[in-house]
Formats: C-alpha cells, structure tokens, sequence
C-alpha cells in the first residue's frame, strides 16, 4: 500500500513537472507548482512515515514492467528505504513550502520549475529502487535533474562552471556505482538486489565494490577528496534547491552506500570500517576548516555538509567496524548515531539554507563582509538561523548534539575492539571529530556574528526587509523539528531501530521507556543523555538571567553616547569582520592545510594609498589530485588524437593485434 | 557418428584452412581469384558434408548459396572488374612470404589452444570445427592487413565471411534466413566493393591503397 502511494507519488512529481514546462510563463505557474509538490510531498512523507513507524516488520515489493525487458523494474520498500525517504520527503516538502514563497523572486522562473518536482521524484525512485538498474537510471535522472537547477543562472559568472564540474563529477560517480554494480552482479548478472543479497561474493571482489562504493556514493556526497564540486554546485542552484541538494540529495549518497555496503554486499571485514571512518574523519576536519576560510555564505553552508557527511561516515565506519568484530550492541548504536545524524542534518542545514536564501533575497548578497546587522531588519530569520546554527554547532538543547554524542559514545567503545589498528584510529578520529565539532561552533559564531550582528556594512543591507510568512513558515517548521529531535530524542532513536535491525539483526535498547525522556545508549552507568532536563535548565537559566537583568538593571538604563576611542562617527567597516575571525584558525591550520601566504603591503611614506594585506590560499585536493589528472586526461587527448589519422591498414592492424591478444590471453587464462 | 564423417569433416574443414595459406602467399591477380573459387568451392563441400551428418537439409540450401554466389558470380565479377581495370599482369609484392606464413601458423596454433578447452564440452566435430573456423578468419585479417592492393583486399574480406559460416555449421547455429541475409549482403557488399575499386582507379591511376593516405587532408 504504502509503496503503491510513493510510486504514484513519484508519477505525480514528473506529472507535475510536465504541468510546469507547459505551464511555466504563466504568472501562477509558481504557486501552482509548488503546491502541488507540497501536497504530494505531504502525501508522500505521510506514507513514509507509515512505512517506518508502524509497519516497519513488513517488506513492500513491486516489480514494474518498464526498463530492461529480462528485468523489468523492481521497487521495495523496507525499514532502510522508509527512513531515507522519510528525511527526502520532509525536505521536499519544506523545501517547496519555502519555494512558494521564494520562488515569487525568481527571474527565470522557467529554469526551474519543471526541474523542481523532477528532482524530489528522482530521490524518491533512488531510495525505492530495488535492482540495479533502476537505481542507476533514477541516480542519473536525479544528478540531472539538480544538474539542470544549477545551471538555471547559467549567465552568472561561475555557474557554468560549477554545472560542468557537478556533471563530470556526477558521471564520474556513476561509473564507478555502475562497476560496483556490475561486480556485485557477478558473472551470471542478477541484477537484482534480491540476487545480489544471496549470491557469496568472491573475497577480493568485496574489497573492489567497497572501494567503488565509497568513490560513487562518495563523490556524490562530498567526501574529501571527491568534495571538490559541491561547494561550487550547491551555492549555484537557487536557495531552496541549495537546500535540498546538501540537506537530501548527499543523503541520498549515504543511502546508497549503507543500500551496498552493508545490505547487498555481506559480512565487512574489520578494516573497512577502519577505512571508512578514517575518510569520514579527515572530511569532518578538513570541510569544517575550509568553511572557516570561506565568506560566502551559502559556500560555507556547502563546505558544512562535508564536514557533516564526514561526520555521518565516521558513525558508518565504527558500525562496520563492530559488525565485523561482532560487537552487535556498538554496531546498532554507531548505525543508529549516524542514520540520526542523517536525519539531523538534512533538518538544521535546509534550515541554513533557506535562511541564507531569505538574506539573499532581501540583500542580493552572499559575501558576509558586505551584510551585517541583519537582526535588527530581519529578527525572525535571525532566530531561525540562529537555532540551526546551534544544531549544526552540536550545541544543547538541539538535534545536532545527540547524534553527535552518540557518535562519541560509539568511539567510546573502541577499547573493546581486539584489533590495535582499530583501538588506535578509533580515538584518533574521536579526537578529529571533537575538533570539528568546536571548529563548526567557531564557524557559526563567525556566520551569525557577521550577518545578523553589528551594523550593516552596506547599503543593500541596511535596506533589508523581513522575508516573506511562507518562507518563515518553513524554516520555523524546521526549528521546531530541531528543537524536538533535540528534546526528545528518545522516540527518533526508536524510529531508527527497525533500520538497525534489518541490517544488524540488532537494536538499541527501546528508549521511550526510560524514565524522564531521558537515552541511554548502552548502560545507565555508562552514560546517559536527558534533552529535556537540559531544555528546562537552559530555558530556566535563561529566563532567571533576563529577570535579574531586567529587574536590577533594565530601569536604571542610561543612553548615552558609546566611548568611541577618539574617533567619531565610525564606519561600519571598521567593525570586526569574518576574515579577522576567522584568522588565529587560519594562522594555526591553514598555513599547512591550505598553504596560506599573507602578503602585507605597506605605502611607503608620503603616500596616500591604504595598506593592504591579501592572503594566498591553496586548496590541496585541487592542486594535487585533480591539477594532475587535468594535465594528464589533456596529455592522453593528444597523443590519442593521432588515432584519427591512421590509414585503414593501420585501423585493421589494430583490430587484428587486439583480436590476437585477448585470444592469447584466454589461451594463457585457461 | 562414425568415424568416417568425422574424417571427412575434418577433411574438409582443414582443407579451408590450407587454401587460406594458399591465398596468404598467392602475388597474382588471377591465381588468388582461383584460388578464392576453390576457397569458396571447399566451404560449399563442407557445409553440404555438414547438412549430410547432422541431417539438416537446410543446410544444402546454404552450401548451395555458398556455392553459387562465392565459388562462381564473385570470382567472375571479380574477374571482369580485374580485366576492365588492366591489372590482371600486375604482380603484388607480398611483404616477406615466409613471416607472413609464420605469423598464419601461429595464429593457428593459437585459435586451436583457444578453442579447445573452452568447448571441452561439445562434440569433437564442434570443437575441431570452430578451431579451424577461427584460424580462418584470423588468416582473412592477416590477408587484409599484410596487402596493399585494394582487390586483395577484398578477397580476404570475403574469406573471413567463409570461416564465418564453417563456423555457424558446426555451431548448429545459424538459422537459414540469417544465411540468406548475409549472402545477400555479401553480393551488395561486391557491388559497392566494385565501383569503389573503379573510382580509386579513375582518380590515383593505380590499385595501391596506399595512395589513397596521401590523399587525406587535414592531417595535424
């Protein structure tokens, strides 16, 4: 039943897609659109949420006969694809709630809107495909779908770029899902998932899929050093799809991955998980660091999420870790750390993003060094990004903190791990994720300090009106949804334990039954975690410090003129910025990690020009890795360019020798 | 099946692959079109040996196809466009006839070490069969890219079209209609193959390929 309604679901999406493109220069086409994404996106969350809450036991399967002819297209549904349907489906929907008020500003409303509802389907077919063909083919709708809503301000300087760079990165992925695929398969190609889960693979085969696992899936979702197209891509797309792309799409990558690492390809052995989450926690670090270095608002959201991702992998790594140790407790409690981190993140970074889509809009800036003293212009957009700049700082009383806590409760396991490799990586990428976790709070004080606090920088921003209530609405749907799975995070984690136990045959202890709300991940002695005291007390400390203040000091308030230093009438550009915030970090990490250079231009005396400083920074993923194979695909174009030249004879020799060769080699095989 | 079917199978399939060496080494405008003849004839037997043994009359119908269309109206047709051209006293220097005849005795050797444990399973006349089939069609590859004149050429292109269908006999695979179509194929395949050949004559005054290279143009 349920998946019947996410198939029509999907249909109506690309329905409503067609309505659009017939549709898109009339001056309703906007709202008619995204309401209907909304409704279905409604419709299609509620069966997910069916599906995962309270028939999660049963598995849905449907076979569809379009596709390949000897395959036919199979869809299921089961505990795994509810949950990532769920958070895919919760962001579409707020995602075209908040279109239909953001999308009134759009300038080629044409651009996006038929690709809009195309995108949300594609997502949907990826979770429920259930062969591999299907969900290579839904995987390349979707990259095209977002591909299309990057380029829809193609004529801005950069976003071509950023297209072409997604579409290569996008297609290179997809080969390597497509060679997974084709090994999982195996010779005799059952295609699938049903024949992929029974089939043994061989041994070395294992370590083959895992690697082009994690490049496919990885390159998707911005794990470092595949991460180079998404702080680009992101930002490109309009803010609503921003959203969607980093808070849904990477984790429709992560679905992926769990969908071949842990379901079709068998027992792990203990070292990828040591892989994994080494990867994880060099892409929590290095992600968190680059957005330090970033003043664009929506690209350091973008670099957010691979530090977010980095983080999701570091719980994916520890779960195959203990899976393959037999440790069924820490495995189900690492999965569940990191589905919930899933969950979390797609929340707290829509939320970010349709934030700094509401300032986009009202400013037309994206630099946070020309806005400034937006709480004052735009105080209900403040608290909202206040609140998911919270969460994703994995601060109490939110969302953000509890799968981050129990990530560290899941580290916190590792002396019980029999091999040393791991008891030595574990607390070593523990370490790097506690770092992350303060550099993202160091972050986001230098994101909301610059944008919402001081004074406005420029015009534009001093100019700035609050966002539109539809806008409003779903970012504060949002908030509430963060400040929920922050308080009570009791009841999500027991809405992930059918996950852990399809996969794992294993859950966490049911956690609604603990007295006071309060989670309890593996023993009362070991630790436990209550949102709800911490919201009391933080709400009660708050609320005590505002009384004392306002009682004891608000009546005796005197305005008077600041002490301005001696200099009158200070300019705004002489407030704090987010470059000098961001520089004892970057004068510790970036002079190694980005090669950062700072250039101090004095005028020589009797000159009137200011005094300059610029800093050069290098980013090392480009320069070592894809500088290289750039020189390289061109040096191979060249010399292969030669082959359009030869003679016939040269074409038949070449045939010939090729012919020969593969025969000796099954001579030799045999 | 008794033994003499085999042998005289096998025979026949051997002796394709001895003409096969016979036209590799042939300089001669009018010897390699005999020899094509008997090329073509001695596949005409085999399938018709192969309809006999496996009792498919369908198979007659494709030696006789074979027979008709290959051992006579192509060596013919190729004989008048011979004539017509004025090549028929042109002499073809074969590029070193003893490595060519090591290089088509290696790739026999080859096709039977390929062939014979992957087919452990079918019959020995399949086995043997496909063996030969590949040698020949390896030895119509190596016709076609040791000569240089355009006719050559063709010949060897249609002796790689024989080992095809000693191969799809043995195989009992090929159904009649596909025979049908690639025979027909073939006769097209000549038709075009001889305006071609009196095209190249009319604008570069010689048969050599290799003058059509000098002909190409943008080159970097």
């Amino acid at each position: 039943m349920a998946l019947t309604v996410l198939l029509l679901c999907a249909g109506a999406w690309l329905a409503t897609s067609v309505v659009a493109l017939a549709a898109a220069r009339r001056s309703t086409a906007t709202s008619l659109v995204y309401a209907l994404a909304l409704v279905v996106g409604a419709v299609a969350l509620g069966a997910a949420l069916d599906a995962l809450i309270y028939s999660s036991d049963s598995i849905r399967a449907a076979v569809l006969p379009i596709g390949l002819p000897w395959l036919g297209a199979h869809f299921r549904l089961d505990a795994l694809s509810a949950l990532f349907l769920v958070v895919v489906n919760l962001g579409g929907l707020t995602a075209s709630l908040y279109g239909l008020g953001y999308g009134r500003h759009e300038q080629a409303p044409g651009r996006v809107l038929p690709f809009f509802p195309a995108f949300l389907a594609g997502m949907n077919l990826v979770v429920l495909a259930d062969d591999a063909f299907t969900f290579l083919l839904t995987w390349e709708f979707m990259s095209l779908a977002s591909w299309a809503l990057v380029m829809a301000h193609h004529r801005q300087p950069g976003n071509a770029k950023a297209g072409y760079i997604y579409l290569l990165m996008a297609s290179f992925g997809t080969l390597a899902l497509l060679l997974a695929f084709g090994l999982l398969a195996g010779p005799a190609g059952g295609y699938a998932f049903d024949a992929i889960r029974d089939s043994e693979p061989a041994a070395g085969m294992s370590a083959a899929v895992l690697a082009l696992a994690l490049i496919g899936a990885g390159s998707k979702s911005g794990l470092v050093p595949l991460h180079v197209w998404l702080p680009l891509a992101h930002p490109a797309a309009p803010s609503h799809v921003s959203a969607l792309m980093s808070g849904v799409m990477t984790k429709v990558a992560v679905y992926g991955f769990v969908r071949i690492v842990f379901d079709l390809l068998g027992p792990p052995e203990w070292w990828w998980g040591a892989v994994v989450l080494t990867l994880g926690g060099i892409s929590a670090v290095l992600g968190v660091l680059y957005a330090l270095m970033q003043h664009d608002l929506k690209r350091l959201l973008a670099y957010h999420t691979v530090e977010n991702i980095g983080i999701i992998f570091i719980g994916l790594g520890l779960a195959l870790a203990f899976r393959a140790n037999d440790m069924q407790v820490g495995a189900a409690l690492a999965l569940t750390a990191a589905l919930f981190h899933v969950f979390n993140h797609s929340l707290f970074k829509s939320l970010l993003f349709y934030g700094a889509g509401a300032v986009l809009g009202a400013t037309g800036e994206r630099d946070m060094e020309r806005l400034g003293g937006l709480i004052h212009r735009m105080p209900l957009t403040a608290i909202a990004f206040l609140a998911g700049s919270t969460a994703i700082s994995a601060l109490p009383p939110f969302n953000g903190f509890v799968s981050e806590w129990l990530t560290f409760q899941a580290v916190l396991l590792s002396p019980h791990f029999p091999q040393w490799v791991l008891k030595f990586i574990v607390p070593a990428v523990g370490a790097m994720l506690a770092l992350s976790a303060a550099l993202a709070a160091g972050c986001f004080v230098k994101a909301f300090g610059a944008t919402f606090l001081g004074r406005a920088r420029t015009a534009a921003a001093q100019r700035a009106r609050e966002t539109d209530a539809l806008s409003l609405a779903a970012m504060f749907l949002l908030v509430l949804l963060c400040l929920a799975a922050g308080i009570l995070p009791g009841y999500f984690m027991d809405a992930l334990a059918p996950v852990s136990q399809q996969l794992f045959d294993a859950r966490l202890q049911p956690q609604h039954l603990h007295a006071w709300l309060t989670i309890v991940p593996v023993l009362e002695s070991r630790s436990s975690y209550n949102g709800l005291l911490l919201f009391v007390m933080i709400a009660g400390a708050a609320w005590l410090a505002a009384w004392v203040i306002h009682r004891g000091a608000s009546h005796a308030l005197r305005r008077a003129p600041a002490w301005d230093c001696g200099f009158p009438d200070a300019n705004p550009a002489t407030q704090y910025t987010a470059g000098s915030f961001a520089q004892p970090i970057r004068r510790v990490f970036g002079s190694v990690v980005f090669r950062a250079r700072e250039h101090v231009y004095m005028p020589p005396p009797g000159q009137m020009q200011p005094a300059r400083m610029h800093v050069h920074m290098r980013d090392l993923a480009w320069d070592t890795l894809y500088a290289p194979l750039d020189v390289l695909v061109g040096f191979a174009a060249d010399r292969f360019n030669r082959v359009q030249w030869w003679t016939i004879r040269a074409y038949l020799s070449l045939v010939f020798g090729s012919v020969v060769v593969l025969l000796l080699v099954l001579a030799i095989w045999n | 099946m008794d033994h003499l079917a085999l042998d005289v199978a096998h025979f026949l399939a051997g002796g394709l692959v001895l003409v096969s060496f016979m036209l590799l080494y042939q300089d001669r405008m009018f010897g390699l079109l005999n020899i094509f003849a008997l090329h073509a004839l001695v596949v005409s037997l085999s399938v018709a040996w192969q309809a006999h043994i496996q009792l498919a009359p369908y198979l007659y119908i494709t030696a006789a196809i074979a027979l008709v269309v290959k051992a006579i109206i192509i060596p013919v047709a190729l004989h008048h466009i011979v004539l017509r051209l004025g090549i028929h006293r042109t002499i073809e220097t074969v590029v070193g006839i003893g490595q060519t005849m090591l290089a088509g005795i290696g790739l026999v050797a080859l096709s039977i070490m390929v062939m014979l444990p992957i087919t452990a399973e079918a019959g020995t006349l399949t086995r043997e069969d496909l063996a030969f089939s590949l040698s020949v069609i390896l030895l119509g590859l190596l016709m076609m890219i040791s000569r240089r004149n355009a006719v050559s050429q063709v010949i060897g292109f249609m002796s790689i079209e024989n080992g095809l269908i000693l191969a799809a006999t043995a195989a009992k695979g090929m159904p009649l209609v596909v025979e049908i179509s690639v025979a027909f194929s073939i006769i097209v395949a000549l038709t075009v193959v001889g305006i071609f050949l009196f095209r190249i004559r009319e604008r570069f005054d010689t048969m050599d390929v290799h003058a059509l290279e000098r002909f190409r143009g943008g080159q970097p």
